[in-house]
This record gives structure tokens, C-alpha cells and sequence, in this order.
């Protein structure tokens, strides 16, 4: 990793608007949890499914795909990447840094509150907000990978993040049972089963294939975006 | 600092069916170089390749014999200008230029951002932010940073756009100096009298092409020495028609409709030549136009040449 490089993301990350948005919908998965507390009660399925639908399912990969595509997008996109490429730095160790940012900023603004929300909604009972607490985590780690890399291959990573997101994981992973297999949600989810001590939770995918297919996603995305990198093109304005 | 010396050897890039950069040889090596061409002739992308952005299609680009395309090595030895404005506009001028030092590894990156700032006059400003910059500061800021690691090389895109004339001597000093430290300078520029009074050596770009090669005086009298089309009114176009056919200095001369064309084929002749001849036959010269001095004629008159 580069302190620099990690520096000056953090920044561009963080500096503007985006970060207050993050923090508002944090805040607001925490204002929903603490309503359902007040209104339902302790209701540990209500939890369990809250938690995988409106967290697990939408705020972490929304983030993942926000904060992944942030840290490198629109460096790349109005050319001041020149900067960090214009150094006798590896490629992979730029990538690195870029991710350690990404992982970091959805990390803090998804699976912390994620936790957060588990504990407000069930204490810590049968080990549900931890369970959720690290699927959410994992699955930070593995978006951020994965929208990063996108970034690095195409100017389109947004979209087509989104259409990952929606149509592949929402959409097919409903209708399609072997989508499922082939999600970082689903892998997460088979991480919050193993944890958690009741049965609210069920994944479609064994707990050691998801292990082995989250860390194959995390790293190969990794290694690719720094050879990627290597690679990448900047033409100039003519 | 021992001198380096980049080499184009044969080196085309195309995107797609467009061919951006064709078939190029050159060498540059300490000294200013000045690459001139018009909008779009290829002189970014072939920028672009020497600072190892972007891959030649054929051919090769080495600096020092070694081959720049994914060689982040080589920016121990280059300094880059990128011609596009981005540059952090959140840091301060000194908190850019700090990150660049630090970003090259240097042993002592506070020293030596001072001394870059200092370079370019900047240190007045450091505390700003980039974003608040004129394009003049920004310019110099970019400068900075490229100077940050004292480069042996320093390549510069466009980089008198949107300068005042003021800014754009003092960029012209401190290039001259770089140029007597024995730095190789390249620097690309579609205004002709921009690289006239910087660059000893000149490589002319033209549609992709390496049109002409030489320093500016090679270029000039290419530029100058050509058949020049001029239309004159007169008080008198025939007698003045067979007058400057007797010269062998007119190519070519054609009446038609009371408007009179020309085409002089040395152009230092043809100015001296015209009023003696109009003096000496009592003709009076109205109107004296060229018809073809645009930049891209000038041009693409090298690359048929």
C-alpha cells in the first residue's frame, strides 16, 4: 500500500457532498431500525429479514458500488489519475490502496451500521447482529473489489455495477435459482446462517463455497484491476 | 544529471480504423524540442505514448534504450505536463506538489516541493487551493509537479493554452533553462512562432505524419519557401501581369474576370520583386492578399513536400 495514494483517495472520497450522503443513509437505516424496535418490539425475524432485505440485499451493495466506483472513476474520468500513474509506483499497489479506501468507507458506512442496527432491533441475542454484522462486512470487502475493477475496465462502471446489482442479484437471483449460487449476497448470507444461533437465515450456497468463492472474487478482482491498470489508456484531448 | 534520449522508431497508433499516429521516426534528446502540428494531427498521442500512456499500435518507444510502455520506472527519469486540467482541486498548490514528491519516494519530499514551488514562482499561492487557480497558476503549479523530482526529461502538452503573454515568457525562461541544464524539453504547440522562439529542433506533425524535421530556420524557410497564391487589384492587372511573368519568380500568373492571381514561387523574391515592378511600369497596387496563408496550408504543404 502507498500512504500517499490512500491519502489523496480518502480525500477525493470523502472531501465533497458524497460522504454526507453516505452518513444519511446510514442514519436513516438506523432511524428505521430504531422504529421497527418501538413499534414491533423484539421480534428476532423481523430483524433477520430487515436486516437481509433492506441491508444486506440494497444498502451494501448500493455503498459497495458507490464507494468502489468513487475511488478510482472519476480520477480516470477527468484525467488527474495521471498524477499517480506518472510514478514509479506498481500499478497493483495503487489498486491495493484504492481498495484499503473503498473497503474502509463501505465497511464504516454499511456493515457498521448494519451491526448497529441488529443490536438496536435484537441486542445481542442468538448472535443475529453479528451475524448480519459480518456478512455485511465480507460483503463490503467483496463489492468494493469488484465495483473498483469495474471501474478500471470500463467508463461505465456505474451502470453496469447497477445492473449487477438489480438484475443479476435482485431480479435473476429470484427467478433463477442457480444465479444464486453465483452472488456475493448469497455467500454472505451463508456466513450470517453459520453464526447466527437460530434458524432465520437460509442461504443457497455451502458455507466452504462461499468461503472459497468470496476470497477467489476479493483477490481475483484485485490482481485483475492492477493489471488493468498497467494497461490502462490515457489518450489525449485532440 | 546524465542527458537521455528518447526514441520513435517507427512507431504508428490507431484507434479502430483511424490512424492517429502514422509511421513516426524521431529522435529527442537534450535541448528544447518543440512539436508543432495543427489541432488533431497526432502530437498528444504521440505525447501520450513517449510518458508511456499509451501503447504504440507498431514500432517502439524507448527512453534510454529502455522501452516505456509499462515501465512506471521510467518516471524516475520523466517529468509529465498532461495538457488536461484536473489536478486535485482539494489540495492546496503546496499539499499537490508534497503528494507528488512523496508519491515519487523521494528521500526528503518537503525540500523538495519547496524547491519546485520556488521554480516556478509559486510559493506566493501555495497556500490556495488548485481549484482557485487562474489557468496561468495551474499551469505552474502542474509544472511543480513535474519538476518535483528533477527530471532529466520533461515532457509538455500544450502547455502555453490559455496563457497571458506574460506567463507564457516566463514559462518560456524557465523551459529555456531546464533546456540549457541539458534536460531533454519536449514541448507540442500548434502555434508556429510559439516553438519559432523556444525549441532549437523542430518536429513538425501534420495528419498523423512526421511532415519535416529540423531547427527553425530549416522550417521557416520550408514554410516560407513555397508557391504563395496572392490576389492583386491594381490600376492596371494586364501590364502588371506581363511584367511579373517576365520574372522567374511567378509560377504562374492568371487574369480572369478583373481579378489577378499569382503564384510566386519564392517568397522573400516575390515581396521584393512585386513593388519594383509596380513602380517601375507607373502601376498603382491596390489590394496585395495571399489566398492560401492559413496554418493548415502551410502544413499540409510540408507533408506534400
Amino acid at each position: 500500500m502507498n500512504g500517499t495514494v490512500v491519502r489523496l483517495t480518502y480525500r477525493a472520497l470523502l472531501g465533497g457532498r458524497r460522504a454526507w450522503l453516505l452518513l444519511l443513509m446510514s442514519v436513516v437505516l438506523l432511524a428505521m431500525a430504531v422504529l421497527l424496535r418501538l413499534t414491533v418490539g423484539v421480534d428476532h425475524q423481523v430483524t433477520a429479514d430487515f436486516l437481509g432485505a433492506v441491508s444486506v440485499a440494497a444498502l451494501v451493495p448500493l455503498f459497495g458500488l458507490i464507494v468502489g466506483t468513487g475511488v478510482i472513476g472519476p480520477e480516470i474520468d477527468d484525467g488527474s489519475i495521471v498524477y499517480l500513474l506518472s510514478k514509479p509506483i506498481s500499478r497493483p499497489r495503487i489498486i491495493l490502496s484504492k481498495l484499503a479506501v473503498a473497503a474502509t468507507g463501505t465497511v464504516l458506512f454499511a456493515a457498521v451500521p448494519t451491526f448497529v442496527a441488529g443490536l438496536v432491533m435484537s441486542g445481542t441475542a442468538d448472535r443475529i447482529a453479528l451475524g448480519f454484522g459480518v456478512a455485511a462486512l465480507v460483503a463490503s470487502v467483496a463489492y468494493s473489489a469488484i465495483f473498483l475493477l469495474l471501474s478500471v475496465v470500463t467508463r461505465h462502471a456505474v451502470v453496469y455495477g447497477l445492473a449487477y446489482a438489480l438484475i443479476w442479484e435482485g431480479l435473476l437471483g429470484s427467478f433463477v435459482p442457480g444465479a444464486r449460487t453465483l452472488s456475493v449476497q448469497q455467500w454472505s448470507l451463508s456466513l450470517t446462517e453459520a453464526i447466527t444461533t437460530r434458524d432465520l437465515v437460509s442461504s443457497d450456497v455451502r458455507l466452504a463455497v462461499a468461503g472459497v468463492l468470496l476470497a477467489v472474487v476479493i483477490v481475483g478482482a484485485t490482481w485483475y484491476a492492477g493489471q488493468r491498470l498497467r494497461v490502462l489508456s490515457l489518450a489525449g484531448e485532440e | 544529471m546524465s542527458p537521455s534520449v528518447l526514441s520513435v522508431d517507427t512507431v504508428s497508433r490507431w484507434y479502430g480504423n483511424v490512424v492517429a499516429v502514422n509511421d513516426v521516426t524521431m529522435t529527442i534528446g537534450p535541448g528544447i524540442t518543440g512539436l508543432l502540428g495543427p489541432n488533431g494531427a497526432g502530437k498528444s498521442t504521440l505525447i501520450g505514448m513517449l510518458a508511456g500512456f499509451l501503447a504504440p499500435s507498431a514500432g517502439s518507444v524507448t527512453l534510454d534504450g529502455v522501452t516505456v510502455w509499462k515501465n512506471p520506472d521510467v518516471y524516475r527519469t520523466i517529468g509529465l505536463v498532461p495538457e488536461r486540467e484536473a489536478a486535485y482541486d482539494f489540495l492546496t498548490g503546496w499539499q499537490f506538489v508534497l503528494a507528488n514528491a512523496e508519491l515519487h519516494g523521494l528521500s526528503d519530499p518537503g525540500a523538495a516541493a519547496k524547491r519546485a514551488l520556488a521554480t516556478v514562482e509559486m510559493e506566493f499561492a501555495q497556500g490556495r487551493k488548485v481549484g482557485e487557480y487562474s489557468k496561468g497558476m495551474r499551469q505552474r503549479v502542474k509544472m511543480a509537479s513535474a519538476l518535483v523530482h528533477d527530471p532529466a526529461v520533461l515532457l509538455l502538452d500544450e502547455p502555453f493554452n490559455g496563457m497571458d503573454p506574460r506567463q507564457r515568457l516566463h514559462l518560456m525562461d524557465l523551459l529555456r533553462q531546464m533546456g540549457a541544464d541539458g534536460r531533454t524539453v519536449l514541448f507540442s504547440s500548434h502555434i508556429l512562432e510559439e516553438v519559432e522562439q523556444l525549441a532549437q529542433q523542430i518536429e513538425v506533425m501534420v495528419a498523423g505524419r512526421h511532415a519535416a524535421s529540423g531547427d527553425f530556420r530549416e522550417i521557416r524557410r520550408l514554410m516560407t519557401d513555397r508557391p504563395h497564391q496572392y490576389v492583386i487589384r491594381s490600376s492596371d492587372d494586364r501590364g502588371l501581369a506581363s511584367a511579373l511573368i517576365a520574372d522567374g519568380s511567378t509560377a504562374g500568373v492568371q487574369l480572369d474576370d478583373s481579378v489577378l492571381s499569382v503564384e510566386a514561387v519564392s517568397f522573400l523574391r516575390f515581396t521584393e520583386l512585386l513593388p519594383r515592378v509596380a513602380r517601375d511600369a507607373g502601376i498603382r497596387l491596390y489590394e496585395v492578399s495571399p489566398t492560401d496563408e492559413s496554418l493548415e496550408s502551410v502544413f499540409s504543404y510540408l507533408v506534400k513536400s
